[in-house]
């Protein structure tokens, strides 16, 4: 364990403050600060999610330039809470040969791994929740409770398209961790760490220090693991599971009113988590280009928007790439991880490597302009 | 761990029970606001207006079991790399990078093995293609 919120709160002097009024109970105390924080960014990742929806329709909607949704609120702007308020006043219909137990787990389970690894996100330096020794591998291990959900999802309900879609989403999803995880293996061995403190660390400073033009694999490494992800969140053009025009919906083909919204709230914040993940990886995080030695709470939140900005960015491209590619064939899908993702990871882990041994780990920065 | 370390391990448990109360609490709220008229034709199993013939738990292409026990090996040795792999700078910085580097090599030509005999026996193709000789019978 690095760093906690707790343990970096602690440094100020408000924290003394509150300890006194929590008469001097840390354990209390503390409860209370996970408490708040977490049911604020519970709060905020649920609105980045429902945006995200209408993101997706406004932003489709220009790209075949239609006007999109403009009824509800400035600019349509409050469609997904109007959309959230039909969701639950849905009937809930279960198919009567379903599994009734995995048929309400499923949903659950999904947002139980979405929501675990908000966690380890690195808003900024200081805004960790817990930054975990084995952050990453801990991020990449909960993340698959999705495609756990995915599958299970498409089982309970006992309907051909949900076991067809769920079937498709547990082998897509599995088979694109591997690329995805050799790529963040690449970023782990140029970190020295697992934690996101460690390699955010090491990106601090102006973009050219940033691990995507560390070396050359990295670079490439990047772009893997921004196919995977997007494959691993059942994206376009990798939605297969829930591919409408030869499955109806996939595996939530049964799934009605506020089940079905968990799973699509579940996958939206799913794929900011994935593009957060990306900006702290690749993009540098929060860390700002220059170099500031004090250390005060709204510094934090220049670097929370900044982290934002990054993770929204790419959150942007992912819906850009959904509208703007057409959905592969499942034997291309499985080619394309098999046969090129996974070799040219494995590749660049081999290339980072022996780009460690050979220049001491200096990025190509520190060997042009001749830093550290 | 000392407590406070442990402690930091609290919102991980915080947030997956908020999850949990989120589903319950909009479980409930549907409860109380969504209408309730079952009907059986209702809950039949979608399969475009037919009505389902057969249940949906039946025997599956052996593909998916195949890219499952790939992806077992692959997930197994990425998790046996991490560890060299965030104490490779440290290694690389007291000077002994080469001779680790030749371990990792060395292990991750087991790994490139492992998927070179997958790719030749044709269990990565989706679509498998068998050279069936015509002459077998004769």
């Amino acid at each position: 364990m690095n760093q906690t919120l707790v343990s970096y709160l602690s440094q100020y002097e408000f924290y003394d403050i509150l300890l006194g009024l929590f008469g001097k109970n840390e354990g209390f105390l503390a409860f209370t600060i996970y408490l708040l924080f977490t049911l604020a960014i519970v709060g905020l990742c649920a609105t980045i999610g429902g945006l995200g929806t209408y993101a997706e329709r406004k932003i489709s909607a220009d790209i075949q330039q239609r006007v999109g949704p403009n009824r509800v609120g400035p600019y349509g702007i409050l469609q997904f809470l109007a959309d959230g308020v039909k969701m639950i006043t849905k009937e809930d219909v279960m198919p009567f040969t379903a599994d009734k137990f995995l048929f309400y787990l499923a949903p659950m389970l999904a947002l139980i791994g979405v929501f675990a690894t908000l966690a380890v996100l690195p808003w900024s330096s200081g805004f960790i929740m817990a930054d975990l020794n084995v952050g990453i591998f801990y991020l990449i291990a909960i993340s698959s409770l999705v495609g756990v959900s995915v599958f299970l999802g498409g089982y309970a309900s006992n309907s051909k398209w949900s076991m067809l879609g769920g079937l498709r989403g547990a082998s897509q999803i599995i088979s694109y961790e591997i690329p995805v995880t050799i790529s963040v293996l690449s970023i782990t061995l140029l970190a020295g760490g697992m934690s996101f403190g460690t390699i955010l660390s090491h990106q601090q400073g102006t973009p050219i220090n940033w691990f995507l033009f560390h070396n050359p694999f990295a670079f490439i490494a990047f772009f893997v693991y921004f196919i995977g992800a997007l494959a691993e969140t059942n994206r376009a053009p990798f939605d297969l599971p829930e591919a409408e025009s030869e499955l109806v919906s996939g595996y939530h083909t049964e799934y009605t009113g506020m089940r079905f919204g968990f799973f699509a709230l579940a996958e939206y914040i799913e794929v900011f988590v994935v593009c957060g993940v990306g900006a702290a990886l690749f993009l540098g995080g929060g860390n700002l280009p220059f170099n500031i030695s004090i250390d005060i709470i709204p510094l934090q939140l220049v670097q929370v928007t900044v982290f934002m900005a990054k993770a929204l960015l790419l959150y942007y491209v992912v819906i850009w790439v959904r509208w703007t590619f057409p959905r592969l064939r499942v034997d291309q899908l499985m080619s394309i991880c098999w046969k090129y993702l996974t070799p040219i990871a494995i590749f660049n882990l081999v290339g980072n490597a022996v780009w460690m041994v050979m220049f001491n780990g200096k990025s190509i920065a520190d060997l042009v302009f001749g830093g550290h | 761990m000392t407590p406070a370390q442990i402690d930091g391990l609290m919102p991980i448990v915080m947030l997956m029970g908020i999850a949990v109360l989120m589903f319950t609490g909009g479980h409930f709220l549907s409860l109380l606001l969504a209408p309730k008229k079952p009907s059986h034709l209702k809950s039949t199993p979608y399969e475009c207006g037919e009505l389902p013939v057969g249940s949906a738990w039946s025997a599956f292409n052996v593909r998916f079991y195949v890219v499952g026990l790939i992806f077992i090996i692959f997930d197994v040795e990425s998790v046996l790399m991490f560890p060299i792999a965030s104490v490779f700078r440290e290694l690389n910085d007291m000077g002994e990078g080469l001779y680790v580097l030749e371990i990792f090599l060395s292990f991750i030509s087991i790994l490139v093995m492992g998927i070179a005999y997958c790719w030749k026996k044709g269990d990565l193709d989706w679509v498998k293609s068998y050279q069936v000789s015509l002459n077998n019978n004769k």
